[in-house]
C-alpha cells in the first residue's frame, strides 16, 4: 500500500518492489499474507490458543485452577453450579462444571492440548501420505498412476463420516489388542489413522496435478539432463514448488479436523472422560441445558473461536499462493 | 454419447462392486463376534452356534458376500423350515438385535433423512446463490462483506454447536418452537414442517457458507469472459445478461457439486438426526454403533455409498452433457 510505485494495480497489495529482487513465490506470498488484516489477527489467535496449549500445565499453576479437581462447594446441592452465570467467580473464571465442580477454564486449557495435536499430527499425516502418492503418481504416470487414482475413486466412495463413526469402537478394541496403550491413547491413535485414511486423496490429487505440470518445465529438464536422480528432483526441484499449494491445503484442513475431533468427541464415539475434550464438554453440556447455559456456550465459543482464526489464516495464505486469486483481483 | 453413459455407468458398477466386497471384509475383520451379539450375555454356547449357522457366519468369507448380494436381487431366507426368517427381495441383511430385516428398518428412516436433506438443499441452494450472487454483483460494498462474513463464520460453526444454540435459543429461551418431534408428512403435514425447521436450517447454513464462496467467486470468473464483454459492447441490458447468461455458466459447477453434497447428505445427516432426535438413517447407524449391531452398519454404509457412487456418476454423465470436452477423456 505505501509504494507508490505499483498505483496503477491498487487492489493487489504492493509486492512489485520486493518481486524485482528476485524472491521465491513462497517469500512473495508470505509478504501478501503480512498485508491481510484478517489473516495476520487470525495467526495472533492461532499462536494464542498454542501457547495455551503448550503451557496448559504451567498456566493452571499460575491461575491456581485445577481441571481433574472436584470442587464440592462449587456446586450446590443439586449438582449445579453454585452462583451466578455457572458458578463464575475468582476461583473459577469460565464458572465450573455442573456435576462435578470442575474448572472449566482449566478443562477448557487441556482441551486445547487435544484439539491441536489430533489437528497437527492428523493433518501432517495426511499432508506426507498425500503429498508423496501425489508425487509418485505424477512421477511414474502409467499404471502406477492409475493404480493410485482408482484408489482415490474408491476411498472417495465410501460415506468417510460414517464409516469412521461405525468403525471407531470395534476398531479401538482392535489397536489396543495390537499393543497401543488402551483408552484414549488407541481412540486418538484411531482417530487420526482413519483421517489420514479418507483424507489423504485431494492433497494427492492436488500434487499429481502440480507435478504433471512441473515435470515438463525446463528446469526440471534441465536437472534431468545434468543426470539429476529422483531424490534431487522431487527434493530440490519439484518441492519448493509445491509448498505454497501444501501450506493453503495444510491451513485449510486443519480446522476440519480440529471440528471432526470434537464432533466424534461429542457423538460419544472420540475421546471418553475423563479427557478434557471440548467436543465431550458440548456433549456433556446437552444436559444442563437450562440450568447452566453457559457450560454450552463457553467451550462452544472456544471450539468456534479456533476454527474461525484456522479458516481466516487459510484464507488470507490462499489469496496470497494461489496464483488463480491474482487473476480475479485485477 | 450413449458410449460415454454406458461407459460411466459400468465403471460405476465396478466401483459399487469393489466398495461392497471392502465394506464387507472390513466389518468381517472386526474383533466382535456378529453371532455372540445375536443373543445376550448369559448366552448359552449352543444357542450362539445355532445362530451362527443359520445366519451364514461359519462360511467362508466369499460364499457369505456372494449370498449377500444375491439376497439384495433375490431375497433370503435364513435358517431351516419350520423356524426360518425371510427377509424379501432387496434383503441387506437380519438384525438380530431388533428382530427385523435390516431393510424394512432402513425403508422405514429413509423417508425422515430424505426430508432433511431436500428442504436443506432447497434452503441452503436459496441462501448460498443468492447472497454468493448479492455479493459478486456488489462486489466490495457492504453487501459483499456481509455475505463474505456468513460465510466464513457458517464454515467455521460445527454443525451440532449451531444445532445446540438453535435448539437453546428457539425452543428453550423464546418458546418459539417445541421441541422437534419427528412426524410424518402424510400423518401431519404442518407439524412435519414444523419438526424439521430447526434442522432444515442448521444444515442450510452451514452448507449455504461454502456455496456462497463458489458462486460468488464463479460469477466473477464468469464476468471476465469474452462474452460478457461482448454482451456489454452490444448493449445488453444488465439484468438480462446476468441472468441468462452470467448465472446459467456460473452455477453449472456449482449444481453439479450441490448434487453430490446432497446425496452424501442423503446417507444420513448422523450429527442433526442426533442432535434434533430425528428417526432417519443417522440415528439408526448411531444407535447401532452403541448396540454393535453389524448387519445394519454394513447396510447402511452400502446404501450411502451407493448414493454417492450415483450421484458421482450422474453429476459426470450431466457434466459430459453440458460440456462435450469432458467426453473425450
Amino acid at each position: 500500500m505505501s509504494d507508490s510505485a505499483n498505483a496503477p494495480e491498487p487492489p493487489v497489495p504492493s509486492v512489485g518492489a520486493l518481486s524485482s529482487e528476485g524472491l521465491s513465490p513462497f517469500r512473495m506470498g508470505l509478504a501478501r499474507v503480512k498485508q491481510n488484516r484478517a489473516a495476520k489477527a487470525a495467526f495472533w489467535v492461532v499462536s494464542f490458543y498454542v501457547f495455551v496449549a503448550v503451557f496448559a500445565p504451567v498456566l493452571v499453576r499460575i491461575l491456581n485452577i485445577d481441571p481433574y479437581a472436584l470442587d464440592r462447594e462449587a456446586i450446590n446441592d443439586f449438582g449445579l453450579p453454585a452462583g451466578q452465570l455457572g458458578g463464575i467467580s475468582w476461583d473459577h473464571p469460565f464458572g465450573v462444571e455442573p456435576g462435578t465442580g470442575r474448572d472449566i477454564l482449566g478443562r477448557l486449557m487441556y482441551g486445547a492440548r487435544i484439539s491441536l495435536l489430533v489437528g497437527a499430527i492428523g493433518t501432517l499425516l495426511t499432508t506426507v501420505v498425500g503429498v508423496t502418492l501425489g508425487i509418485v503418481a505424477g512421477l511414474r504416470r502409467g499404471f502406477v498412476d492409475a493404480l493410485i487414482g482408482r484408489l482415490g475413486d474408491v476411498t472417495l466412495a465410501f460415506p468417510s463420516l460414517l464409516l469412521i463413526i461405525a468403525l471407531a469402537n470395534p476398531m479401538t478394541q482392535r489397536l489396543e489388542s495390537w499393543g497401543v496403550p488402551a483408552g484414549n491413547t488407541a481412540r486418538i491413535t484411531y482417530i487420526m489413522a482413519v483421517l489420514t485414511l479418507f483424507g489423504w486423496v485431494y492433497m494427492a490429487r492436488l500434487v499429481r496435478g502440480q507435478v504433471l505440470s512441473l515435470r515438463e518445465r525446463e528446469f526440471v529438464e534441465a536437472a534431468r539432463s545434468f543426470g539429476a536422480g529422483t531424490g534431487h528432483l522431487v527434493f530440490k526441484q519439484l518441492l519448493p514448488n509445491l509448498w505454497p499449494q501444501i501450506i493453503v491445503f495444510v491451513s485449510l484442513s486443519l480446522p476440519g479436523y480440529v471440528a471432526l475431533e470434537a464432533t466424534l468427541s461429542f457423538l460419544g464415539v472420540g475421546l471418553l472422560a475423563p479427557a478434557a475434550s471440548w467436543g465431550i464438554m458440548l456433549g456433556d453440556s446437552v444436559r444442563y441445558y437450562r440450568a447452566a447455559p453457559t457450560y454450552l456456550f463457553i467451550p462452544g465459543v472456544t471450539l468456534m473461536v479456533l476454527v474461525l482464526a484456522f479458516n481466516l489464516l487459510g484464507d488470507g495464505l490462499r489469496d496470497a499462493f494461489d496464483p488463480r486469486s491474482d487473476r480475479q483481483q485485477l | 454419447m450413449i458410449f460415454f453413459v454406458l461407459r460411466r455407468s459400468f465403471f460405476a458398477i465396478v466401483l459399487l462392486l469393489i466398495v461392497s466386497a471392502f465394506t464387507f471384509v472390513i466389518f468381517s475383520a472386526l474383533p466382535s463376534d456378529p453371532a455372540a451379539l445375536t443373543c445376550g450375555k448369559n448366552c448359552r454356547p449352543e444357542v450362539i452356534e445355532s445362530n451362527r449357522e443359520r445366519l451364514g457366519y461359519d462360511r467362508p468369507l466369499v460364499e457369505q458376500y456372494g449370498a449377500y448380494m444375491k439376497g439384495i436381487f433375490a431375497g433370503r431366507t435364513y435358517g431351516e423350515e419350520g423356524s426360518s426368517i425371510h427377509c424379501s427381495a432387496p434383503s441387506l441383511g437380519y438384525s438380530y438385535d431388533r428382530h427385523e430385516c435390516v431393510t424394512t428398518l432402513i425403508a422405514s428412516t429413509l423417508p425422515v433423512t430424505a426430508s432433511i436433506a431436500l428442504g436443506a438443499f432447497v434452503l441452503w441452494m436459496v441462501i448460498g446463490v443468492g447472497l454468493g450472487t448479492l455479493a459478486a454483483l456488489k462486489r466490495g460494498r457492504w453487501q459483499d462483506r456481509v455475505a463474505t462474513a456468513f460465510s466464513v463464520i457458517g464454515v467455521s460453526l460445527p454443525t451440532f454447536f449451531l444445532g445446540l444454540i438453535f435448539i437453546m435459543v428457539f425452543v428453550i429461551w423464546t418458546g418459539l418452537l417445541p421441541f422437534p418431534r419427528y412426524t410424518g408428512l402424510t400423518e401431519n403435514p404442518v407439524e412435519w414442517f414444523m419438526s424439521l425447521l430447526l434442522p432444515w436450517f442448521v444444515l442450510a447454513i452451514i452448507s449455504a457458507a461454502t456455496y456462497v464462496r463458489m458462486t460468488r467467486n464463479g460469477i466473477l470468473e464468469v464476468m471476465n469472459e469474452e462474452f460478457v464483454r461482448l454482451g456489454i459492447a452490444k448493449g445488453l441490458p444488465r439484468r438480462r445478461l446476468i441472468v441468462t447468461y452470467v448465472l446459467r455458466a456460473a452455477l453449472v459447477p456449482i449444481v453439479t457439486i450441490a448434487g453430490l453434497d446432497f446425496a452424501f447428505l442423503l446417507g444420513g445427516a448422523l450429527v442433526t438426526e442426533s442432535i434434533f432426535n430425528l428417526p432417519g438413517l443417522g440415528k439408526l447407524t448411531l444407535a447401532a454403533v452403541i448396540n454393535s449391531d453389524l448387519p445394519i452398519l454394513v447396510a447402511t454404509t452400502m446404501v450411502s455409498a451407493v448414493f454417492i457412487v450415483v450421484a458421482n456418476t450422474v453429476v459426470d454423465i450431466l457434466y459430459g452433457y453440458l460440456d462435450p470436452r469432458v467426453r473425450v477423456k
